[in-house]
């Protein structure tokens, strides 16, 4: 097993077809040409005795080639974050030597510089002048291989870096993706950073099904929208964050036509109700689909498809209504459970940790092993629930869980009822120190264009759907949340500001 | 007859079909394509006639499984052979079709 192979399988259906665009250089590979430029590069990379290959660069050719040459060289993948300081990417490179580093020439001299660190730049790399010899051997079929390293992005500590087997990359790719699926107009536009599992994803999936890739390094909703339209893009995948801000810049527009965009799916964050429904009305022909997926899952395991999407919006049953801000029921092959702290398997409706199985997890962390249970359930770390028919809904991370003079509250459920207040756009709650209950419920709440929040009001209108516990005591007015560029609520600032509040 | 490992990528001998084993009981396996023993896909092997029982083909990217479902392989390279246990013809599994997530 190499994710190698789906490349072969590809190049030999479809040789001439285009399988990657950068989108703001315009350079393109053929299926072909991606599969040579693999085999020549692992070349360069077995010369070299690194043991890693490391990109530090935004999306660009470089990034599929990349990840297909470790492969066929036998050497894991470890793209890193190139949003970090110089010396947190530094910190990080020298855990991953002997290394062959592709990265952007301006970096060269610095990181050059480091022991075991053989660096080429990006367009060099990309460039077949430079690499003169190709590599004969195949690839390993050895499904225990490590495909790929991946820095998560912890909130606390040293990054850990999840370890993915070629086994896991590949039970993902043919338990969700038909093989030479896609159309040969089919294109898909990837703006999400190629350091995280949705962007290895993306390119895994779009490779086995044959699809165009076209690449978004850097994400602005104008640029989304020009990209979309001249290259026709057929699907995408985007974060909460940045739906809300292409709905916003396509609602000033005279016509938001997207016709050609047949799916659009969205993860990585929780979407606002109200996002979703207003991008269903400007995107009435096109299938939406959430996926929720972890990196030591190999991305996607569970999914609301786009039937179930269109059911719940037209819904007037509750129960079926609110699946639309669920992510839907486990893939095949995954099995997911909730449960409590003591480890005991919750019933419908009931929150605790969601626990998951399957031949695409992997659990494992470079020199900690697998943190799976004895039979393999990897706890994600995530709260949330599942109604009767297994729809998973996300409640947070499990350490978010405010705890008030003994009494679990989750702040979720809080954010949900604030959300449904008309003047409300957006809503974290966080617990903050509280004398007498140990912690308290507080809250940043952040205004629909045009709106004003009367936080008086608020409190009472929570006061009318909930316990009077779960009412936060204290509720700020911003303009915005902070979110990671993944879109992922960034809690511990929200937490830190409105602590500091409590105390003035 | 080779005992199958995952992972193991393995050849015809009558055609150019080749396959991947996704899933294996363990133990030997009597895995024929054609009729003819497969053989791994690294290894010369000269071509065997064909069994015309045993030629409906492979088609590349589909699964096929035993009765049993304990044994799955993935066509890497499609061929005019068709897949065999123990000369028990194998299915072609169906895939259900999900919505494009990434």
């Amino acid at each position: 097993m190499n994710i190698m192979m789906l490349l072969e399988m590809t190049s030999g259906a479809f040789p001439d077809r285009p399988a990657f665009t950068d989108g703001s250089s315009g350079a393109s590979l053929t299926y072909a040409q991606l599969f040579e430029a693999a085999k020549s590069r692992a070349a360069t990379v077995r010369a070299s005795e690194a043991q890693r290959l490391v990109k530090l660069d935004v999306s660009n050719l470089g990034t599929p080639i990349s990840l297909f040459t470790s492969a066929w060289a036998g050497v894991p993948y470890v793209p890193l974050n190139y949003r970090l300081t110089d010396e947190e990417i530094e910190a990080l490179l020298q855990r991953v030597t002997p290394a062959y580093l592709v990265t952007e020439e301006k970096r060269i001299p610095r990181l050059g510089a480091l022991p075991d660190v053989a660096p080429i730049h990006t367009g060099a790399f990309v460039d077949d002048a430079s690499h003169a010899d190709s590599l004969e051997d195949t690839w390993s079929m050895d499904p225990e291989e490590v495909a790929v390293l991946l820095f998560t992005s912890g909130t606390t500590g040293v990054p850990k870096a999840a370890v993915l087997r070629h086994k896991h990359l590949v039970s993902y790719i043919l338990t969700s993706v038909e093989f030479a699926s896609a159309d040969d107009n089919e294109a898909a536009l990837v703006c999400v950073p190629p350091y995280h599992i949705a962007g290895i994803a993306a390119i895994l999936s779009s490779v086995y099904s044959g699809r165009h890739v076209v690449q978004l390094p850097n994400f602005s909703a104008e640029a989304w929208i020009d990209l979309a339209r001249s290259h026709e893009i057929s699907t995408a995948f985007v974060v909460p964050t940045m739906l809300a801000r292409i709905v916003d810049a396509l609602e000033g527009e005279t016509s938001a036509d997207m016709s050609h965009l047949r799916s659009l799916s969205y993860g990585g964050g929780k979407m606002p109700l109200s996002v979703i429904e207003r991008a269903m009305k400007l995107f009435p022909d096109t299938d939406f689909s959430n996926a929720y997926g972890l990196t030591e899952t190999s991305s996607t395991i569970a999914v609301l498809g786009p039937d179930e999407h269109r059911e719940a919006e037209a819904a007037s049953d509750e129960n079926i209504r609110r699946r639309l801000v669920s992510v839907g029921q486990a893939l095949p092959g995954v099995e997911i459970e909730i449960r409590d702290d003591e480890g005991r398997v919750l019933g419908p409706g009931e929150r605790g940790e969601i626990y998951v199985r399957g031949e695409q997890v992997s659990g494992e962390y470079e020199g900690r092993g697998s943190v799976t249970d004895a039979d393999g359930w990897f706890p994600t770390r995530d709260a949330g629930s599942m109604d009767t028919e297994g729809y998973l809904f996300l409640e947070g991370r499990a350490d978010d869980v405010i705890v008030r003079g003994g009494e679990n509250l989750s702040p979720g459920e809080i954010e949900d009822v604030l959300l449904t207040h008309p003047t409300v756009l957006d809503a974290a709650v966080v617990g903050v120190p509280d004398e007498q209950w140990g912690e308290g419920v507080a809250a940043a709440v952040v205004p629909r264009k045009g709106a004003a929040i009367d936080v008086a009001e608020l409190q009472a209108y929570v006061n009318e759907h909930m316990r009077s516990s779960r009412v936060p005591q204290l509720m700020e007015v911003w303009d915005e949340l902070p979110y990671n560029e993944t879109g992922k609520l960034l809690r511990r600032v929200v937490k830190a500001k409105l602590a500091e509040a409590v105390v003035s | 007859m080779p005992e199958l490992k995952t992972g193991a990528r393995l050849k015809s001998t009558v055609c150019d079909g080749e396959i991947m084993v996704v899933t294996t009981p363990g133990g030997d396996i009597d895995l024929t394509c054609g009729g003819a023993p497969m053989v791994d896909a690294g290894a010369d092997a000269d071509r065997v006639d064909i069994n015309p029982d045993h030629a409906v083909g492979i088609v590349i990217g589909k699964r096929y499984i035993n009765e049993a479902e304990s044994l799955e392989v993935l066509c890497v390279k499609a061929g005019e052979g068709s897949l065999a246990v123990d000369g028990n013809l194998l299915l072609q599994k169906d895939t259900k079709k999900l919505p494009k997530t990434d």
